[in-house]
């Protein structure tokens, strides 16, 4: 009984693939597509481990093991690369969810419909300019005949304009300003979509038993956001060292440059616009192993404590 | 009893006068910060370039002019950048959403034998990638550099917007594509009449973040094409324009720009102006269609 189960369900599979040979043929296309565009890269990690040659090529550069890496630790500027990707990198990642989960819960508690709806629709025009466009404006306002001096200056919170992209000390808080005023309205989306989500009744309840609009902020919207909240940290921290290049490239200039470097502008540098394609790339798998590291331990932290998780 | 009770509801209703003042202070002053500095740069741009050099220009030009403007569209190379931005944003657009939904199609078929596998391939491509040097020697080794087909081919699908498309498809009932099977129809005609038909909401929210990110994706054209000046997109001019800016202000063009009454900053943000003005027309039409795609794909993907 039970082998002619089993052949009858073989016959249905072949049958079934002749069925499906257009799927199967589309599939084949995109596998070679995905191939060639994300997976061959990652053949180009052996360059790392050797001393690369463009004119010795691929396969017969000399192989040097971890010299890149020793190479890459032994120098005091990647050391320093490091502490700005990760440090820009955790404060960008908390003071935009922070903005974020505090502007949509204060957004949800406007009553007037259609004022809510005008304010979330400027809230997230930002998003969809350029980090060009962002960094322009940015340059202007904090110029020194920008409108920030200018005002600190009329109420007399300095005496003279500062140039506050020449000072190490302001940059990591400006490209943190930059990314709340981008992102703000956007990540909001996605906690007002789940503060909708929530019982109407727990706040009917709530009210009945006298809890004023802090307690059930604190009591029923922080909780029932909890999970989004959770999962968009997962899946934001496997993202801190990645999101190091634009804004930094953009913003940063040679008075700053030991704090504004980032693990991608140190690879294009070195890679790129110097050649050393060995370098480059072992900078490069340091970040992926750390990234993927990162969203892994993450992910294990949250599965301790009971909470939600990606995988 | 009674009255302790009614103190308490006054009480508690000042409280909540308060709160509701001070929650719509903060929410204008969000809207100001959030639009003021566009607001400023627009009146730069209208403003004559040598007298707003005297500064305080705030909410609106002293001394009209269109000179930026006209400055800015006798550039050929602003002008050149705006032809390649508009081909890439109109024809990678239109690739990435036909290859991202038939992909999302072949994933979402429940009968396919390999659509778990398919799936995991794509999904991985998110987490996993071979970095900046590899990709590009990979782009250069195929002959996609100085070529106007490396900001179409490489990024034409993408994980994360397939699986807000497959989400979407996966939520439809499985009847329509059983009665069209039993009708004769192959994959191609349920994908072309059947589903994509129904799936006109999510391919509008793709179909703009894709348009956005080509519109304002400036890096490709410095890094693979910054040899050629006939390909370079709008965006990547534009920094070129604002870095200029911020290092030089002395140089030949700027003092005879000087006479013409434009300045390295007036221009600079005419081109601002110039280069957000698609996004900022069509925003408040389009903006719905952004709003339902990321709750698709975020809630129940």
């Amino acid at each position: 009984m039970a082998s002619i189960g089993k052949v009858k369900k073989e016959r249905i599979n072949w049958k079934e693939i002749k069925k499906q040979k257009v799927l199967l043929l589309l599939s084949a296309g995109y596998v070679i597509y995905g191939f060639i565009f994300c997976y061959l890269p990652l053949a180009g990690w052996l360059m790392a481990f050797e001393n690369y040659k463009p004119k010795a090529g691929f396969f017969h550069s000399e192989f040097i093991g971890l010299g890149k890496f020793r190479q890459l630790f032994l120098d005091d500027g990647f050391i320093h690369v490091i502490r700005n990707t990760l440090a820009m990198g955790v404060i960008n990642l908390v003071t935009t969810m922070v903005a974020a989960i505090v502007f949509a819960i204060l957004l949800n508690e406007v009553k007037s419909q259609g004022g809510k709806k005008v304010v979330q629709t400027i809230s997230y025009l930002p998003h969809f300019l350029s980090w060009i466009i962002v960094t322009g404006i940015l340059h202007d306002a904090l110029s020194g005949t920008g409108i920030v001096n200018d005002l600190l200056v009329r109420f007399q919170l300095l005496k003279e304009p500062l140039n506050f992209f020449a000072y190490p000390k302001y940059f990591w808080w400006i490209v943190a300003f930059a990314n709340v005023w981008k992102e703000t309205g956007w990540n909001a989306i996605i906690y007002l979509a789940s503060i909708t989500a929530i019982d109407t009744s727990l706040y009917e309840a709530a009210a009945i038993d006298g809890a004023g609009r802090w307690a059930r902020i604190k009591y029923i919207t922080l909780p029932g956001i909890k999970p989004t909240i959770i999962i968009l940290l997962l899946m934001n921290s496997g993202n801190v060292l990645n999101a190091g290049f634009e804004v930094q490239y953009l913003l940063g200039n040679g008075l700053v440059q030991s704090v504004s470097q980032t693990i991608d502008i140190y690879v294009l540098k070195w890679g790129i616009s110097q050649g050393d394609y060995s370098l480059g790339t072992a900078a490069g798998i340091f970040k992926s192993v750390v990234s993927i590291s990162i969203i892994l331990i993450a992910n294990e932290m949250a599965k301790r404590a009971g909470e939600e998780r990606l995988f | 009893m009674t009255n302790h009770r009614m103190l308490h509801k006054r009480k508690s209703s000042l409280g909540n006068k308060i709160f509701v003042f001070l929650n719509t202070i903060f929410m204008v002053l969000f809207v100001i910060i959030t639009l003021y500095p566009v607001w400023n740069t627009l009146v730069l741009a209208f403003n004559d370039g040598t007298d707003a050099l005297r500064g305080g220009l705030y909410l609106w030009p002293r001394k009209w002019t269109f000179q930026n403007y006209i400055t800015v569209l006798h550039k050929k190379n602003l002008l050149v950048g705006a032809y390649i931005s508009v081909a890439r944003t109109v024809i990678g657009t239109l690739t990435a959403l036909a290859a991202n939904a038939l992909l999302a199609y072949i994933v979402s078929r429940k009968r396919f034998i390999f659509k778990r596998q398919l799936s995991l391939f794509w999904v991985i491509t998110m987490y996993v990638n071979g970095g900046m040097i590899p990709v590009f020697l990979l782009y250069k080794g195929l002959g996609l550099t100085n070529s106007f087909l490396v900001y179409i081919i490489p990024g034409m699908v993408g994980a994360f917007n397939m699986m807000v498309i497959r989400t979407y498809m996966v939520g439809l009932p499985d009847s329509l594509e059983e009665s069209a099977q039993l009708d004769g129809a192959g994959d191609l005609v349920i994908f072309t009449k059947i589903i994509s038909p129904l799936c006109k909401p999510v391919y509008a929210t793709i179909a703009l973040f894709c348009a956005v990110g080509h519109w304002n994706s400036w890096f490709d054209a410095m890094l693979y094409n910054r040899m050629n000046a006939n390909l370079t997109t709008l965006q990547y001019e534009l920094m070129k324009l604002l870095s200029s800016v911020s290092n030089q202000s002395n140089s030949v063009e700027s003092m005879k720009n000087a006479v013409a009454a434009v300045t390295p900053t007036s221009v600079r943000s005419a081109a601002t102006i110039l280069t957000m003005l698609p996004i900022v027309c069509l925003y408040p039409f389009l903006q719905r269609y952004f709003v339902t795609g990321l709750t698709i794909g975020g809630v129940k993907g």
